[in-house]
């Protein structure tokens, strides 16, 4: 009798204790990712910057950096302000790299920057969570705890993939991701290539009678480059006589969607923070270009992680269906963009 | 922040024992007081041994779950294969990924016809075990 008589007035408590002994576990896990990662960073530094100094101090200065998105109460022309935010924090990163790791060749450089970003962004995730697991428990608000439980899951998944790419760019392997790079570097490979933006390479490629410009951002280092000016500069060049757009990359899939399922749609084929997706639009816009894009579906451990055999493989199905898309909606000698877009860590070209 | 957060772990793992032993305790000793209040045709003897059976559950789950948690903590590297290829006569070398191997990278030598070798693929294989996919 006394037993019920508790759980009518006690049960809601009983049952937050519950939830909190639940996150509690889950945070342990998120701290112990966070470690390991430092930790992993830490020893890839040294093994490949050979530092002078250990780097630790600087690495944990370094987990703490922020960016401050720029206002948007006013929306134009907001895009160029967070480019520039993006650019200097980009330049910071590299030249603070650069001093962990004074030996790293340029692709290295890349490689280490990723890593630390990873382990940058586990430590967030982990400071972000202990707030509300801490702040809950101050409060003992049943909201708060509830909230946090119900996000978990999804938290944890992230945290996860973000560890696998940690260990993925730690080694320089390629990712997932990295879908749409591959598929530009099998087009380009063999042909020369020039510099056209910041870390986007081109090479014109003879495809089914049709003249290609191929791009991708330049491996084997870990970066995504700014495609948007890739594409932006061979349309000037060509003044705007470019018949069609096809842009390639990994798409998130949903569940029950089987990894490295190829689709096909239109329209601009771009993560990140909108900034190329935004300069792309606006150059096809000028010249009326259609943009098509073909997908390689995967979930985001898989975007992160090493790249699976099925990804890889649908590299070729990708090719297949941009030659059979060139042949249907474009002319004899018209020229086409293929765009290759993604983290190219591992792919060379 | 490194080395003073493993204390806390430890001490309520210890603290969580002690609840199940004490959880324990109790519900013998409910269990036992259902019985000597069943022989003396008590009307009690119901709910004492509900609370003792619902105590031993209880902490049985409790122990269960202390055992289960360690065994998910690990940070293990996936296996990562890399494929050289002979472009010249398709003589195939596929080892474990090393650091530095990428996609298009000029590897050595073909031990059959000498020509180059080039790195034509890295991926990871994924056991499927747990998928038996809706469609
Ligand atoms: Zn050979």
């Amino acid at each position: 009798m006394m037993l019920f008589v508790a759980f009518i007035f006690y049960g809601q408590r009983i049952q937050m204790y519950i939830m909190i002994r639940e996150v509690e576990s889950r945070l342990a896990r998120l701290k112990f990712i966070r470690d390991e990662g430092r930790k992993m960073a830490i020893s890839t530094i040294k093994e490949i910057g050979k530092p002078q100094e250990d780097p630790t101090e600087r690495v944990d200065r370094f987990l703490e950096y922020i960016a401050i998105a720029p206002e948007s109460m006013d929306p134009a022309g907001v895009v160029w302000k967070l480019e520039h935010v993006l650019d200097v924090r980009d330049i910071r990163f590299k030249d603070e790299v650069r001093l962990m790791a004074p030996e790293a060749d340029e692709a290295q450089l890349n490689n280490l920057e990723n890593t630390l970003e990873a382990a940058l962004a586990l430590n967030i995730i982990y400071k972000v969570i202990r707030h509300f697991y801490l702040l809950g428990k101050k409060t003992l608000s049943l909201y708060i705890i509830m909230q946090l439980q119900m996000v978990l899951p999804l938290i944890m998944r992230e945290a996860e993939a973000f560890a696998s790419a940690l260990k993925a760019f730690a080694t320089g392997q390629p990712i997932g991701d990295g879908a749409g790079a591959l598929v530009a570097a099998k087009l380009m490979h063999g042909h020369e290539k020039r510099r056209i933006a910041q870390d986007i390479v081109v090479a014109t490629v003879p495809l089914e009678g049709r003249t290609a410009h191929v791009l991708k951002s330049e491996g084997p280092g870990g970066n995504v480059g700014k495609p948007g000016d890739g594409i932006r500069r061979i349309i000037e060049e060509t003044e705007g006589k470019i018949a069609a757009i096809v842009m390639v990359d990994a798409a998130l899939k949903l569940e029950g969607e089987k990894p490295g399922d190829v689709a096909e749609g239109v329209g601009v084929a771009i993560g990140g923070p909108g900034i190329d997706q935004f300069k792309i639009e606006e150059s096809v816009l000028k010249y009326k270009i259609p943009v098509n894009a073909v997908i390689v579906k995967e979930d985001i451990g898989d975007a992160v992680s090493p790249m699976r055999k099925e990804i890889f493989d649908a590299a070729d199905t990708v090719i297949q269906r941009i030659k059979r898309l060139i042949l249907e909606r474009t002319k004899a000698g018209d020229s086409v963009i293929i765009a290759g877009i993604g983290n190219t860590i591992g792919i060379g070209q | 922040m490194t080395e003073k957060a493993e204390s806390p772990a430890a001490r309520t793992s210890f603290f969580y024992l002690a609840i199940i032993l004490v959880t324990l305790i109790l519900s013998v000793i409910a269990l036992s007081l259902g019985v000597t209040a069943l022989q003396g045709g008590d009307a009690s003897a119901g709910s004492y041994a509900l609370v003792g059976f619902i105590g031993l559950a209880l902490s049985a789950y409790m122990l269960l779950q202390t055992q289960r948690r360690p065994s998910r903590v690990t940070f293990e590297m996936p296996q990562v294969i890399t494929t050289i290829l002979c472009q010249k006569c398709g003589f195939k070398n596929i080892r474990d990924f090393q650091r530095g191997d990428y996609v298009f990278k000029e590897a050595e030598p073909c031990p059959k016809c000498n020509e180059k070798m080039m790195i034509a693929s890295i991926y990871r294989e994924v056991k499927e075990k747990e998928k038996e996919r809706l469609s």
